[in-house]
């Protein structure tokens, strides 16, 4: 028994309408790195969230090294060795490395910080592993991947030994990944006992020793990677075969749609451009995608190409039609149709109801509004019906239901068929299927698909590269905030997109 | 079963959430105030919350209460106004705790053509409009292109207000008092027609045509948030500021135009006050008037309905004017005032008690329907 | 000019005092509106102290008590919004806006009564305290220096310490900027929001009574502290939540509102016949312009004014 660092014995969370834990068991091994599977909402985050103390089960114990053992709060878990990389990262922006490592176990005398041991500690405990990360440098300028490092020596300076590492690889670029998989692997070796999160099988293949599987939250079970395959993995987490590649006929272009030229967005995080000097053009009946790592300039290109943000420089024409100046309400109205990267942010106003959202972007328009300036509730709902009927979108109690009430993928098709349905020229789809399950993400992949094949332009900017490998026509990588080689879908392995998107590989002017 | 779903909805309704918390605050309020007379002394404590109550009934003869009643009415009038200024940038977002000021500068405006200039009372009205909007919209522009935060702005706003007024009034004062001049005796065409509305309260002339108005503004209001593509902007604006941008509506002109409303609002109340001559402007005043921070009160007690803030202006006015009444010998007036604040301290509680009483319910129905499957089983 | 820098320097001490506190609550995460009301309440106590000590106590035990008195009672009243904003996730707007009402409110009913219980024909809302407040004071040649405004400097000084070197800052810092952070290491959230919001009601209190006790002997309670709340925080926005550009600003702010008390002892300033009503309104109008040039970019700890909920992550 005793050779289980950390046992988790039917847990149970229960949330109002929702069983997230639904009596499941994870054993970690001492010196494992042990993965746990599972696709979005099968309830990994909740379990990691019991094990750190942030939530207590309903039922179910946790044993450490074979003893009973209560775990109330963050504290508990830190006094227990155990340490967590969250997602969403838990760091101080304006503070320094060093801050945000101290910060919760600082050293004083009289009451003043003694921060010079510390340091010591953090620059021992860099070299050892083999970071190189400035302990004073401040976490708003340096990289997300030294960001990952800060909080893994959060926990390495707390001398944890049970390390959970909740979805690390979504920020990274392939090579920082391959760079935090060695770390892992390091970190093994030394004795510590690893818990990894993830739902990208590769990796899990690649890194770990044994794999838990989740879903649905419930417990499916778990493997040997040395007995397993990624077919297997795969089968384990959706519960079915999925058709990971998505059916379409060959590209057609036609004229071009949308033509932007030479495009320049300021940043408002550092002192250069966010997007410089970017031009591209998407055709009728195409899908181009922009491939890249999160935070290189496409949240700002999308910004300027919907006129979200004014442009430094540079010109985007619609269907031979100059739009750089032209207010937002214009170019919607003349076809542009946007998808946005965060629906609670700028996709939906959450507060209000399906139906105001469904017709938040043609309100105005005359079937909608009389010419007194009065909304026509009935024609409204009318329509808010008829879209959520053909494009099924569930909800309590149907149009007059609080958006903030749905669920992520059913407020996400909600967006959907109200950015679609306005019939657009072309249609900006911003990582359309972020956060959502398989059956969503099948779904909203079928409507970009429908969307070209109607004729339309699309551009579609991801971050996930099955995404841009299967849908797209036309892939175009994007690297601090220019494009850096153009591809063909069919031509081009994810090895090469990868270092396009890390910057070590640039193609000059075949990009345009 | 049918009639427990139908109790259960009714709980569950958001209306009849907010009226329940509203009448909470008030009573609360009421108990604070209580509290505190009896602490001041413990004697006449019961009294004085009765007078308070009773406000106007306080007069024995029937007439002379109709009287009064029309006179808080007319002060409750200018209150809803003002009320009216506060929910409506609400709505957008947006906390105009410059009511006070645009309403100030409003009857600065009003009381100025009225005297000095001898306007008749239309376009003493309009003046009063246009400079209270005007004032709001110093604000809502600060807070659109440059980001200052519109409760500080305002409050700048309010006493730079005060301070104009006071010296721009101070030329039509009379000259022994620092009141300005008696409307009726100087130009009584400025005076509000009181449109046969002061025979109804035993001749009291001050009641007219800015209770109407008050009234009229109220269910304007609320058609505009409910009904108009211009109150779906607005609405859209101040849940959320990046969808409203996102789908292309103007938000910073919106913020503007809020404000402007927001402004000529208190400044047509602080006119249909002034004009009835029921008051004169004390140009030495070194304090707001607090009607546009009642105002505040009213409009969350309101529950941020304009229909709702009629029956809270009226409340919040009624007892305002009943602190007039209670024993001076023991209290004063301002326990009123004190009531009236610790009810908006209350109403910031409003949220929270929706949220429990909602957690509640779902715990209730939650248990039922596991009691409910229980029994199936068995 | 001496009556000038004495001016400054008290009324610049008021709004550091003030400000600070500010800047405390805010780092914690918790906007403070209501200083306006927790500096009537510290004025309230204060004065009433003042009011109610026998003549002939000691200068240093006079000034210690009221200090004690004005904090205490800045303290009790910042609760009220501590609990409302903290426990209930209220709109800390309304509930700042509801203090600033209540204070001026509360104080007056309660000046009113102490005042009518000594003498029942006295209504009014006034507290004097000439005799006592000269404990504050000592004069050095015609410049009387205020006790206080050592003692705004040295809590300067302690400010910057506290907020900067200790770990009680470093943790008070991170809960106003990334609270699922702190939260995740083990801090307690909730605490050190209520301790910001403490120490603003300490800080405020004691800015309250050095407000009433800078140019006069007397106060009347009606009128509150004529918005000083407000001009400490555009001084906190215009320091950008830093205690030494605070103190800066504050010097700046207090300048301004020292003209209007001092400007007739300048000729040139007579000469230009300017009306005193226009030196009153100085302190809001530079203001309203400093925040114009400040806002846009400012530097507000990142999640202040959110209410923070330990199940949302």
């Amino acid at each position: 028994m005793a050779d289980y660092a950390i046992e988790m014995l039917n847990i149970t969370k229960k949330f109002p309408g929702i069983i997230a834990n639904d009596n499941i068991t994870l054993q970690l091994k001492k010196g494992e790195i042990h993965a746990l599977l599972g696709e979005n909402g099968a309830g990994k985050s909740t379990l990691m969230s019991v094990l750190f103390g942030l939530y207590q089960p309903e039922e179910g114990e946790i044993h450490k090294d074979g003893r009973k053992v209560e775990i109330n709060n963050p504290n508990d878990a830190d006094a227990l060795g155990i340490g967590m990389v969250h997602q969403h990262f838990k760091l101080v922006e304006c503070f320094s490395v060093l801050d945000n490592i101290i910060l919760g176990v600082e050293t004083t005398k009289g009451g003043i910080l003694q921060k010079d041991e510390a340091r010591k500690k953090v620059l021992a405990l860099s070299q050892k592993y083999g970071f190189q990360v400035d302990p004073d440098a401040l976490i708003e300028d340096i990289t997300v991947g030294m960001q990952q490092r800060t909080e893994i020596l959060k926990m390495l300076y707390r001398d944890n030994e049970i390390l959970i590492f909740d979805e690390p690889t979504a920020v990274l670029t392939p090579q920082e990944i391959q760079e935090l998989m060695a770390i892992m692997k390091n970190l093994a070796a030394e004795g510590k006992s690893i818990l990894f999160i993830t739902h990208k099988l590769a990796e899990i293949m690649q890194v770990a020793d044994r794999c838990s599987v989740l879903r649905k939250g419930k417990y499916i079970g778990t493997v040997d990677i040395k007995d397993s395959t990624p077919e297997k993995l795969s089968a384990m987490m959706v519960g079915r075969d999925v058709n990971f590649v998505v059916e379409k006929k060959p590209v057609e272009p036609g004229k071009v749609i949308l033509d932007v030229q030479n495009m320049t967005v300021a940043s408002k995080r550092h002192k250069n451009n966010a997007v410089n000097g970017v031009s591209l053009t998407v055709r009728e009946g195409e899908i181009v995608c922009i491939a890249g790592i999160d935070g290189n300039g496409q949240t700002e290109f999308v910004y300027g190409l919907t006129g979200l943000e004014p442009l430094k420089e540079g010109r985007i024409t619609m269907n031979g039609t100059d739009i750089t100046e032209m207010p937002i309400r214009k170019r919607s109205v003349m076809g542009m149709s946007h998808i946005p990267e965060d629906r609670h942010k700028h996709g939906l106003v959450l507060d209000y109801s399906l139906e105001n959202n469904i017709v938040l972007q043609r309100y105005f328009e005359p079937q909608f509004t009389n010419k007194f300036g009065f909304l026509k509730k009935k024609e409204i709902r009318e329509y808010a019906n008829r879209l959520i009927e053909q494009y099924d979108v569930r909800s309590g109690q149907g149009p007059i239901t609080k958006s903030r009430s749905m669920s992520g993928g059913n407020q996400q098709k909600a967006i959907i068929a109200r950015e679609v349905d306005k019939n657009p020229e072309i249609l900006v789809a911003v990582q359309p299927t972020r956060g959502l399950d398989v059956g969503a993400i099948e779904y909203i992949h079928k409507q970009l698909v429908a969307q070209r094949d109607a004729g339309k332009g699309v551009l579609l900017v991801s971050l996930e590269l099955d995404e841009v490998m299967n849908v797209s026509d036309r892939i175009l990588v994007m690297y601090e905030g220019e494009i850096v080689g153009e591809f063909d879908p069919k031509k081009v392995t994810v090895e090469e997109l990868g270092l396009y998107m890390a910057g070590s590989k640039r193609k000059g002017a075949e990009a345009k | 079963m049918n009639k427990k779903s139908s109790k259960e909805s009714i709980l569950r309704n958001d209306g009849f959430q907010t009226i329940v918390a509203s009448l909470l605050c008030i009573l609360l309020g009421l108990l604070v105030g209580y509290i505190v007379l009896l602490i001041i002394n413990p004697s006449g404590a019961a009294g004085a919350i009765k007078s308070i109550l009773k406000n106007f009934l306080y007069y024995p003869s029937a007439a002379a209460a109709t009287k009064y009643f029309g006179t808080t009415l007319v002060k409750a009038s200018a209150l809803l106004m003002c009320s009216l200024s506060v929910l409506f940038a609400y709505k957008v977002g947006l906390f105009n705790i410059g009511a006070a000021g645009q309403y100030v500068v409003g009857a600065g405006a009003c009381l100025y053509c009225a005297i000095a200039l001898r306007m008749p009372w239309f376009l003493c009205l309009l003046f009063a409009v246009i400079a209270a909007a005007l004032i709001g919209g110093i604000s809502g522009a600060l807070k659109a292109y440059f980001n200052v935060n519109e409760v500080i702005s305002c409050i700048m706003l309010n006493w730079i207000g005060l301070y104009s007024v006071n010296m721009l009034l101070n030329k039509v004062k009379e000259e022994t008092t620092p009141y300005t001049k008696n409307l009726s005796t100087t130009n009584s065409s400025a005076l509000l027609p009181t449109l046969g509305l002061d025979k109804l309260f035993s001749n009291n002339e001050f009641v007219g045509l800015g209770l109407i108005i008050s009234v009229l503004m109220a269910i304007v209001v609320w058609i505009i948030l409910e009904k108009t593509k211009f109150g779906f902007e607005l609405k859209a604006t101040g849940m959320n500021k990046l969808a409203a941008k996102y789908c292309g509506m103007r938000e910073k002109t919106n913020i503007i135009l809020t404000m402007m409303i927001s402004g000529a609002l208190a400044g047509l109340g602080a006119a249909c006050f002034y004009l009835t001559g029921v008051e004169q402007w004390m140009v030495q005043q070194t304090s707001v008037p607090s009607m546009g921070f009642n105002g505040i009160a009213s409009a969350f007690l309101g529950g941020l309905n304009p229909i709702g803030a009629i029956f809270s202006s009226y409340f919040i006015q009624h007892i305002t004017s009943g602190g007039s009444y209670v024993d001076k010998t023991m209290y004063c007036a301002q326990i009123s005032d004190l009531i009236s604040a610790f009810i908006i301290y209350l109403c910031g509680f409003v949220l929270f008690f929706k949220l429990w009483l909602n957690r509640y319910l779902d715990k209730r129905e939650e248990k039922q329907g596991a009691k409910a499957r229980k029994g199936g089983e068995a | 000019m001496l009556l000038l820098i004495q001016y400054t320097l008290i009324f610049a001490s008021v709004l550091l005092l003030v400000a600070l506190g500010g800047c405390f609550s805010e780092h914690s995460g918790v906007i403070n509106i209501g200083l306006e009301g927790i500096m009537v309440m510290g004025a309230l106590g204060g004065a009433l102290m003042m009011k109610f000590l026998p003549d002939g106590t000691p200068a240093i035990a006079v000034i210690l008590m009221v200090i004690v008195a004005s904090v205490a009672l800045g303290i009790l009243f910042s609760l009220l919004l501590g609990v409302a904003a903290i426990q209930f996730k209220a709109d800390q707007t309304l509930v700042g806006t509801a203090l600033n009402l209540l204070g001026t409110a509360a104080a007056v009913v309660i000046v009113r009564a102490i005042n009518m219980a000594e003498n029942p024909d006295n209504v009014s809302t006034t507290v004097s305290y000439m005799k006592e407040k000269e404990a504050f004071l000592l004069k050095i040649g015609k410049f009387e220096f205020n006790w206080f405004m050592l003692i705004a400097l040295l809590l300067l000084i302690a400010a910057y310490v506290v907020l900067y070197k200790t770990r009680f800052g470093l943790r008070l810092c991170a809960c106003g900027e990334h609270p699922q952070a702190a939260d995740s290491v083990g801090i307690n959230v909730y605490k050190m929001r209520y301790a910001g919001v403490i120490i603003s009601g300490a800080l405020g209190g004691l800015g309250g009574v050095v407000y009433i006790t800078a140019g006069v002997s007397e106060w009347k309670f009606e009128n509150g502290v004529a918005g000083f709340g407000f001009l400490a925080l555009a001084v906190m926005i215009f320091g950008q939540w830093k205690p030494v550009n605070i103190g800066l600003a504050a010097l700046l702010f207090g300048l301004f509102r020292a003209l209007s008390n001092v400007y007739t002892g300048f000729d040139f300033l007579m000469k230009l016949n300017i009306p005193g009503t226009l030196y009153n309104m100085f302190p809001y109008i530079i203001s309203l312009v400093v925040l114009i040039f400040v806002s846009k970019k400012s530097r507000a700890p990142k999640a202040e004014g959110i209410p923070y909920d330990k199940g949302q992550r």
